[in-house]
């Protein structure tokens, strides 16, 4: 980022680490956020490439099943909790404030803090892979009575999950604050830039949730110190009360890792198709409607537990309903479209992506939704390759949209745009060559979580190793633009692309320390 | 061996690319749910395929408008935006359309779903518990229980020796039906959560320490159908097939009538006094099926995780704690209560096994009447 800025304020960055350490500005918390989530993608990655490898062949050849299950849970806590949520957060710092016409965000201390948390609390999840009895191993949904079995590991693990939910928490509410408190004169609240208004959402979902996490996972705590027995019916507990509960969170963590992603589209796709968003309010009730669902559909992801069948039909049915407001937002992207003067630069690429590739996500969930099959599905590679769409050719490729919509203003530097299309096409092609075949798979017959598999899955299993690797690769890829566009390159103007509307493209490119001392006046 | 390797690989890959095109000719590589044989399982596969097509229909739809303003909206072949950005009409239809939609698929599926939870009306009940790893099945009216554990041999698993045809899906005792008949599964477990699922069988349901859930099963075809345990169970969990053998009625009354005498001469067995050689052999099959898991074929355990018994003060010290911890096991960790699972022979050898392999040497012999007396 650039260290000098113009603007006549009283103080600029302070100078070396300390500015990275001590920092209250958003754009540097939004920096560390962003940079931080790139590093955890790539730690999950390798995790990603291990478990590909094992599962090249049938029979075991790299790794023994337990360290297995430990890379499979570790991949999802980290790209979960490491990549794809600090991204987002990352973005809302650098954005929020610019996009509402405000100097920074609220509350700009605590807003170091969350931060810093979260290097810690990854380090003291890392440090589990070298313990006795090894790294946490029983799944990232820490189900009960199996992550009881886990090793030293545990008080670890519990203590890891608080630090990221305090850190979310913390995050949500200042983002919270910044937006209700510091939108410019006349902004109102359906003249928000949707990316503002999902991540208000979001961040009402997180503070709703994350302290249901810490909860749960605390009584997983007592139950293993303090002689409870909430979830251990040999005491009179029940372990399916874990699931209830956690899923309970669950749900509207999917949430919370998409609806900025809808957000960021919703940004990227009328600027190249210079033409505004088709539908600005329903797209703001849809997304309420997909919150406020997302509270009432948990246990679909527990339909083979063994629930009344009242209970069953009610979330089957409440399953289905998601996909009326989601289908509403592929519409009115689609319609944004129609009759727009399109260009495709690496952000449109990516956001037209998103919209294909997440859309097949959303039919596989729509499958999924229909119990009586879902008996069939659940706990197979359907599943798997169900929520790697949503989250990959999702939350991942919105993530990546928007790296390369808003980096030539973080950076005033143009990124390689050759580069950023070969990233684009190698991603999506090997992304699809990773994914899709595990459609196959589950419904074949093959479940997940498993280290070694029967012979008639091997094919399949080939493919999609070969294409998780090569889509691992491509990821260095990104890596090196990055780099390359924070270094230099062609400088990008202020309002970067022809048909950018909004507050944050009147500011110059890289946009002054503090972003709007005087507050802009918005018609 | 490569250019073989290769080839299957094109043709799966190019099956992928086919998809719909020819599903019967690309079975051989399983693209699709199986339509199995059972009245859930087709139920099942039906609710699938309309789904499937609904979701086909509406994404050529989307996708068809989508790309069609992708060729032709293009700035660079002079399209000029247009100005429109909202339309109540349209917006209203395409809320109520798709929600219609979903009506429609809502019916049949609560009708599917009723009958599959409808476990009323059995004619033979199974009890199916779940272990750490492997499953035991006890037949309610017949007095008649098992363990079923992988049969596939570790050299295999370790590529030491190719891969038999049943690879992971083949298991020492097959659970065994009978055809045409409604058999309701009571499905729990013993340690942690596992899931009982066998796809051409159509169901799959929970095992829960502590809980017990039910599903019925009506084989219409007789056949040995496999699956696998499909909810994360530890270490272990993708080496705990399940193999189900359906058949025909004389032929299972035939199957029950040697399981029950075989049941009576272990039991004769049990009374009489073992000779070291005799406990030493069987125990250390029973370690290698029931134990090696954990504590490893050499007696070492994995430090951290579970401990070893070579050396321990266990497996050398008194014989009544011995039997005790094989048979009760430790509430609160991984080592499960063996009791209900091993017969007191299989208990008898296996202690003595494990007192005088790798070295513990204690010269001590457990005997059969011995673990009889302290259950
Ligand atoms: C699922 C893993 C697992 C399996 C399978 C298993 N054990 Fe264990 N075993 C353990 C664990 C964990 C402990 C330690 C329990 C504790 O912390 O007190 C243990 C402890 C023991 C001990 C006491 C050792 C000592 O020094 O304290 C004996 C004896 C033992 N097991 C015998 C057996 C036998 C015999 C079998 C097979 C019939 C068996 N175990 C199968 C996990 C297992
Ligand atoms: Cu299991």
């Amino acid at each position: 980022m650039s260290t000098e800025t113009t603007h006549d304020d009283h103080h600029g960055p302070a100078r070396g680490l300390s500015r990275w350490v001590f920092t209250t500005n958003h754009k540097d918390i939004g920096t560390l956020y962003l940079l931080f989530s790139l590093l955890m993608f790539i730690v999950g990655g390798a995790m990603a490439m291990v478990i590909r490898a094992e599962l090249f062949q049938p029979g075991l050849q790299f790794v023994e099943p337990q360290f297995f299950n430990s890379m499979t849970t570790m991949h999802a806590l980290i790209m979960i909790f490491g990549a794809v949520m600090p991204g987002f957060v990352g973005l809302a710092n650098w954005l929020v404030p610019m996009m509402i016409g405000a100097p920074d965000m609220a509350l700009p201390r605590m807003n170091n803090w969350s931060f810093w948390i979260l290097p810690f609390a990854f380090t003291m999840l890392l440090s589990t892979l070298f313990m006795d009895g090894g790294a946490p191993a029983g799944g990232w949904t820490m189900y009960p009575p199996l992550v009881m079995q886990t090793g030293n590991a545990f008080p670890f693990l519990i203590f890891s999950v608080h630090l990221m939910g305090i850190s979310s928490i913390m995050g949500a509410i200042n983002i919270v604050v910044t937006i209700v408190n510091m939108r410019a004169p006349g902004m109102t609240l359906m003249k928000m830039p949707l990316f503002v208004w999902t991540w208000l959402i979001t961040a009402y979902l997180l503070i709703a949730v994350m302290p249901v996490l810490a909860g749960s996972v605390t009584m997983l705590l007592t139950d293993r110190y303090f002689g409870t027995s909430f979830f251990d019916a040999a005491g009179g507990g029940d372990p399916v009360m874990f699931q209830h509960i956690f899923w309970f969170f669950g749900h509207p963590e999917v949430y919370i890792m998409i609806l900025p992603a809808f957000g960021i589209v919703s940004q990227i796709i009328p600027t190249f198709a210079r033409k505004r968003l088709f539908g600005y309010s329903s797209m703001v009730y849809a997304t309420s409607s997909i919150a406020f669902l997302s509270f009432i559909v948990w246990a679909h992801h527990m339909f083979t537990v063994g629930m009344p069948l009242t209970g069953e039909l009610f979330f089957m049915y409440a399953t289905m309903m998601i996909a009326v407001p989601t289908g509403v937002k592929v519409f009115n992207w689609v319609s944004t479209m129609w009759k727009g003067s399109m260009t495709f630069e690496t952000p449109m690429l990516f956001a037209v992506g998103f919209v294909v590739m997440f859309t097949i996500g959303g039919f596989s969930g729509l499958m999924l939704a229909i119990t009586p099959v879902d008996f069939q599905y659940h706990d197979t590679y359907f599943v798997v390759a169900h929520f790697h769409y949503v989250l990959v050719t999702g939350a991942v490729f919105s993530l990546m949209a928007a790296a390369y919509y808003w980096m030539p203003k973080w950076t005033g530097n143009m990124y390689d745009e050759k580069l950023g299309k070969l990233h684009f096409w190698l991603s999506t092609i090997f992304v699809n060559v990773l994914f899709f075949p595990q459609h196959f798979l589950g419904l074949a017959g093959m479940p997940r979580r498993i280290p070694d598999y029967s012979t008639q899955f091997t094919e399949f299993n080939q493919i999609s190793s070969i294409g998780g690797f090569a889509f691992g690769l491509t990821q260095l890829l990104f890596v090196y633009i990055v780099y390359k566009t924070i270094k230099g390159g062609e400088k990008a103007t202020d309002r970067v692309w022809e048909g950018a509307e909004g507050l944050e493209w009147t500011l110059s490119s890289p946009p002054p320390y503090h972003s709007f001392t005087t507050a802009p006046e918005v018609k | 061996m490569l250019v073989t390797r290769l080839k299957r690989l094109l043709t799966a890959s190019g099956g992928a690319a086919l998809l719909l095109g020819a599903p019967g000719a690309l079975a051989e590589y399983g693209l699709n749910l199986p339509r199995g044989v059972t009245p859930i399982s087709q139920e099942a596969y039906d609710m699938h395929m309309l789904i499937f097509w609904v979701c086909v229909g509406i994404a050529v739809l989307v996708f068809g408008v989508m790309f069609y303003s992708i060729v032709s909206h293009r700035k660079s072949k002079g399209a000029v935006a247009a100005q429109f950005h909202e339309s109540t009409t349209v917006e209203i239809l395409w809320t109520i359309v798709p929600f219609l939609i979903l009506v429609g698929m809502a019916v049949p599926a609560t009708k599917a779903l009723v009958s599959m939870e409808d476990t009323s009306n059995s004619d033979l009940s199974i009890k199916v518990t779940g272990y750490q790893w492997k499953w035991g099945y006890e037949y309610i009216d017949d007095d008649i229980s098992f363990i079923s554990s992988l049969a596939t041999p570790h050299d295999q698993i370790y590529n030491e020796n190719p891969k038999g045809e049943h690879y992971l899906l083949e298991v020492d005792n097959p659970l065994v039906v009978p055809v045409n008949k409604k058999v309701r599964l009571l499905v729990t477990a013993s340690d942690v959560i596992h899931s009982w699922w066998v796809p051409q069988l159509g169901m799959k349901k929970d095992a829960i320490p502590g809980f017990i859930n039910s599903m019925w099963i009506r084989v219409e075809k007789e056949g040995v159908y496999r699956g696998q345990c499909a909810e994360l169970c530890g270490k272990d969990h993708g080496f705990m097939p399940i193999v189900v053998v359906a058949k025909n009625e004389a032929d299972y009354a035939q199957w029950v009538a040697e399981q029950k005498s075989a049941a009576s001469a272990d039991a004769a067995a049990a009374e009489r006094e073992w000779s070291m050689d005799e406990l030493m052999a069987r125990g250390e099959k029973v370690y290698a099926t029931s134990c090696a898991a954990c504590h490893q074929a050499n007696g070492e355990g994995i430090p951290g995780a579970f401990p070893a018994l070579k050396g321990s003060a266990i497996a050398t010290g008194p014989v009544d704690k011995h039997i005790d911890v094989i048979l009760n096991g430790r509430s609160g960790t991984a080592m499960a209560a063996f009791g209900a699972q091993l017969s007191d022979i299989d208990i008898a050898a296996v202690a003595t096994y494990e007192r005088n392999a790798w070295g513990n040497d204690t010269g001590d012999l457990v005997q059969p009447s011995a673990v009889k007396a302290a259950r």
